[in-house]
């Protein structure tokens, strides 16, 4: 990430309690067998204005810790990690077109919805996750 | 003599002294003394006059052609003065890359009217801003083609050999398989491309058009197959055929590609040319180097700005799939200039004289015992025929009279014609080809 | 203003070829052009007024200071812009049989032979078009010679974290994996991580000295030894050779490859963004591995060959011929006593202007710079709010390019300063003052850098917009 606004400003803690979080700012959402993932308030306020996403398809599959999607703003791109591995059922495909909608809503604006869950990254609750933001702030 | 320093040697004196030192070579104190060097082994430096005496009598050494039959990848098009005038402004010459761009509009501009000129010119969704040329811009193509399931390229044996072997380095170093799709009549074998398509693995097909021959290809049926295996199509364009072809659009290829040397470039022993680059929107993001986009400034007028930068290598480093960090603007600039001047109707002229010149010319050279059309296909202002004497032998004998033949190829001697050669130029060699042939 | 299109009128042109003198003769109907198309309809006095129009929204290297890091923005003489106009060489097909050719050649081989002697190298390809495109073929050149070698294990090549991005993005597209480095506390080659890292797996490194931060690096023996010994090739990343020229060698500090920018370093315009030239030299045991179409003496005279382990070609003909032919009336002119005064007074400019402004702004490293120097702009960025981008804006409203911006990546809010050889001390005065105008601005009045630049033909731009919804062409 670029060096010009990673510091200085406080930071917004909105993390829902109802979610876990990945260290590298992903949020999972389980819906029964299958889970939401997206990007955190944290991680969508540190990148800036999001310009547009790249997603997998439908049926790809996904590995806990490896890149799954990226992000590009003006001035970089950064990888998404996927918390699971499983296969990827959905994708919302409104942010293709709509990037700013994780700017503006990062806990509405998922990525995929991954089912098959086979395996899963060490999760963190709300609490642990905000310890995570507070270090690297 | 020959220095381009504007300080006196008191005023270096006074800035070595503001930086604390004694003589020029404390500034190189941590330079380890076992390499420093003691002196270049080069002549000492000249005058103007005489690097200009010098660089003229080596521009004396080379043979400049009247009348050139002579393409093969490099065209002698008539560049109208303008071209030369606008491209020769020092602004536009020692102006680097628009980073800052309220001060590059000017550039900006130029490359953003480019892009749509590449756009109307090809048919195409989006263009870039250039690459290095026609051969580096099917690399590139090549490169955008690929990803984890796809990893193969397939390219005609009909196109320039010199591109076929850029695309085989860069594929080299990226590990992709580039596969020869052999050739049949001088067109791409269909039959042999069909079953090569069989292999899931192939993530695109490059065909020429016209092809290194001449020989115009089925474009259409091309894309047919490739899509329907699920791979790409790159079309490599001549830029003045494609004022009276079908274009890339209309045949679907995904990505149109070409050498821009046409577009008011001199041939200039091959250098600098000019890559154009145009994809359909789909392909947006994946296209290489830099990209000219409209925006607004912070007053709300319109203004432009090189955009889609996170796809670039100075973001992705190691995971960028281009490197190239720059365009060929000046190049750029020139083919703008060119199709401006020259407008659509002068294009489409200058792309019908160049093919109905050829097709004089085949006539006439054809009437001459053993000389016969190679191939049979329809073909645009290039085409091969036999030759019934060592090749050499005749065109040792054509240069004697002025004239730069056609290229001797291995199934003959490949002939181009463009609007500059006169009907006086085309009978002319045909009489020279004509006794010398019997 | 407008564009070109929006001046388009129908019916208005220029008149450039004349009537066809041979019978006309059309395409088949498959193969004709159906889809309708545009260019614009114009007047030559227009043209010619559009692009006059244009050029004045452009600051190139003559509109004045140009102190771009990393890219060289010296003045570009006009005698080369000239013999590179010579329609000898205009006038050339890539195609000519070698005995028509022989001034052409002339002059690609009498350049290999001058840079070689410059760089220390043995051998050199002017194909590739730019500095990239160089680092691509130089990196295929190690390449290919470790896989002659039978050495295909090693695949990975050295870069440092304060690399040009080019250097990773070369070296992923030849098919090495990178490894990155970090730097010391001087920005230099931290030599404990440079002996972790390599093994049998090194292919080569990368390195730029002096460095992006503008920093001769003094260990460099130990660097070149320590790959070597561990069975690595180093490659020099010319971007920075005009601090050195005529005085110390990449060949002589154990560099087998080398890439130069003659567009940077040899005086060559930048023309906007191209055409550049990115010779790439090597050490004779490398020699067989250059592109094909290398220029050799014969018997006959000068002639092209197939170097015997070529990689193949990287570009359709000989390279960016006419921006050869400028590097070669430069190289004339200057001869051995004037590259190295051009490198040492390019020196002595940086260091002129770093001991002006260090009592001003941060450096980012102490001590005598090369070519250019590195500032650090965070202390004004938390204390004021004012970035290097802000500052950056502020200079284009008093006539002055800036510097590059936030790069090399390891310092923050930082700009690079590289004055070139070409400028007087006047213009480093005035360059002087004007930076330490700005900073007093920023101290007493933030606010106002934050409006710059007031007096260019357009404000900041909305980049967001341009990136969310690409416009890249006009309907």
């Amino acid at each position: 990430m670029a060096s010009e606004d990673a510091e200085s400003e406080d930071i917004r803690m909105n993390t829902p309690k109802d979610l876990l979080y990945t260290k590298s700012h992903e949020w999972v959402r389980m819906d029964g067998d299958a889970a939401y993932v997206g990007l955190t308030d944290f991680a969508q306020d540190a990148l800036g204005d999001l310009v547009f996403v790249n997603l997998p398809e439908v049926g790809d599959a996904v590995e806990a810790g490896e890149v799954f999607a990226d992000v590009e703003s003006v001035k970089a791109v950064s990888d998404v990690y996927s918390p699971l591995t499983g296969e990827v059922e959905e994708i919302n495909e409104e942010l293709l077109d709509a990037p700013e909608k994780i700017n503006e809503d990062p806990y509405g604006a998922w990525f995929v919805k991954v089912a098959n869950i086979s395996d899963k990254e060490e999760l963190l609750s709300a609490e642990e996750y905000e310890k995570v933001c507070e270090e690297e702030a | 003599m020959g220095s381009y320093v504007p300080s006196t040697a008191d005023e270096r004196k006074q800035m070595l002294n503001a930086v604390g030192l004694s003589s020029m070579d404390d500034l190189y104190s941590d330079v380890p003394s076992n390499v420093k060097l003691d002196s270049l082994n080069l002549p000492s430096g000249k005058s103007e006059l005489t690097v200009a005496a010098e660089m003229e009598e080596l521009a004396d050494k080379n043979v400049v052609f009247k009348s050139i039959f002579r393409g093969a990848g490099s065209y002698n098009h008539y560049i109208p003065a303008i071209v030369k005038s606008v491209t020769s402004k020092e602004e536009f010459l020692t102006a680097y890359t628009p980073y800052q761009a309220e001060v590059s509009q000017g550039i900006l501009q130029s490359i953003f009217e480019y892009q749509t000129m590449i756009c109307e010119l090809t048919g195409m969704d989006v263009s870039n801003a250039s690459v290095y040329d026609g051969a580096s811009a099917a690399a590139e193509a090549v490169a955008m083609c690929k990803d984890r399931k796809r990893t193969k390229a397939l390219i005609s044996a009909t196109a320039h050999p010199h591109v076929i072997q850029t695309v085989q380095t860069y594929c080299m170093g990226a590990g992709t398989e580039c596969i020869v799709v052999p050739a049949k009549d001088g067109k791409t074998d269909m039959e042999a491309l069909g079953s090569l398509l069989e292999d899931k693995g192939v993530a695109c097909v490059y065909v020429q058009q016209p092809n290194f021959y001449g020989q115009m290809e089925d474009c259409d049926g091309v894309s047919a197959l490739a899509h329907d295996k699920g791979a790409k199509f790159i079309m490599g364009c001549n830029p003045i055929a494609l004022a009276i072809m079908k274009t890339p659009k209309e045949c679907g290829a995904d990505i149109a590609v070409g050498e821009g040397q046409p577009l008011g470039m001199p041939m200039a022993f091959g250098g600098p040319y000019l890559g154009f680059m145009a994809a359909t929107k789909a392909m947006m993001r994946k296209l290489p180097g830099r990209i000219v986009g409209e925006t607004v400034d912070v007053h709300g007028e319109r203004a432009f700005v090189l955009t889609l930068q996170a796809r670039e290598q100075h973001i992705r480093r190691e995971k960028a799939s281009s490197n190239i960090c720059s365009n060929q603007a000046l190049c750029a600039l020139t083919a703008s200039v060119y199709m401006t001047a020259m407008g659509k109707e002068g294009m489409q002229e200058a792309a019908t004289q160049c093919l109905s010149k050829a097709h004089y010319l085949a006539d006439q050279l054809t009437s001459i015992d053993g000389v016969d059309l190679v191939y049979t296909g329809e073909y645009f202002h290039e085409f091969v025929t036999t030759c019934p004497v060592d090749k050499e032998v005749l065109l040792k004998e054509l240069e004697k009279e002025g004239i730069l033949g056609g290229y001797p190829i291995e199934e003959g001697i490949l002939w181009c014609t463009t609007e500059k050669n006169t009907k006086a130029q085309i009978d002319a060699l045909v009489s020279a080809v004509r006794r010398v042939v019997k | 203003m407008k564009l070109i299109f929006e001046k388009s009128r129908e019916g208005i042109g220029c008149s450039i070829l004349p009537d066809c003198d041979v019978p006309v003769c059309s395409l088949s109907d498959g193969q004709k052009r159906q889809e309708a198309w545009k260019l614009p309809q114009i007047a030559e006095v227009d043209i010619s007024r559009h692009y006059k129009e244009l050029v004045k929204r452009v600051h190139g290297v003559n509109d004045g200071f140009y102190p771009l890091g990393s890219c060289t923005m010296k003045y570009n003489p006009q005698v080369n812009e000239e013999m590179a106009k010579l329609p000898g060489f205009t006038g050339i097909h890539p195609l000519q049989p070698a005995d028509t050719v022989q001034g052409c050649l002339s002059v690609i081989k009498e350049l290999e032979t001058d840079l070689c002697e410059i760089t220390g190298m043995d051998g050199m390809t002017m194909q590739p078009a730019a500095g990239a495109h160089g680092e691509f073929t130089g990196l295929l050149l190690i390449k290919a010679y470790l896989q002659a070698k039978g050495e295909t294990k090693r695949t990975k090549i050295i870069v440092p974290d304060s690399a040009h991005g080019t250097n990773p993005a070369s070296a992923s597209m030849a098919g090495f994996d990178i490894v990155n480095i970090p730097s010391n506390e001087e920005g230099c080659v931290d030599l404990e991580a440079l002996r972790a890292a390599v093994g049998e797996d090194t292919a080569g490194l990368m390195l730029t000295n002096p460095n992006t931060v503008g920093i001769f690096d003094k260990n460099i023996l130990d660097i070149t030894s320590i790959i070597h010994e561990a069975g690595g090739l180093c490659y020099y990343d010319g971007a920075n050779l005009n601090a050195i020229m005529g005085i110390v060698r990449p060949g002589d500090m154990g560099f087998d490859v080398i890439h130069l920018n003659l567009h940077k370093t040899f005086s060559t315009p930048h023309g906007g963004g191209g055409p550049g030239a990115g010779a790439v030299g090597c050490k004779e045991f490398l020699k067989p591995f250059l592109p094909d179409d290398y220029v050799v003496e014969t018997e006959s005279g000068l002639a092209m060959v197939t170097p015997e382990q070529t990689i193949g070609r990287v570009k359709e003909f000989y390279g960016n011929f006419l921006v050869v032919v400028k590097a070669l009336a430069y190289v004339k002119t200057l001869g051995k006593e004037g590259i190295p005064e051009a490198s040492s007074n390019a020196v002595l400019n940086a260091n002129y202007m770093r001991v002006c402004l260090k009592d001003t702004y941060d450096m980012a490293y102490e001590g005598i710079c090369m070519h250019e120097f590195v500032m650090t702009l965070e202390k004004l960025h938390h204390d004021k709010d004012v970035s290097a981008l802000d500052v950056a804006k502020m200079l284009l409203d008093n006539g002055i390019h800036p510097p590059t911006m936030y790069f090399p990546l390891i310092v923050h809010e930082a700009l690079m300063v590289e004055p070139t050889e070409t400028e007087s001390k006047e213009t480093l005065d005035h360059a002087v003052e004007v930076f330490k105008k700005i900073y007093a601005t920023a101290m007493e009045n933030p606010e106002i850098l934050h409006q710059c630049p007031m007096t260019t033909p357009v404000g900041r731009l909305d980049e967001v917009r341009a990136a969310r919804n690409p416009v890249l062409k006009y309907e």
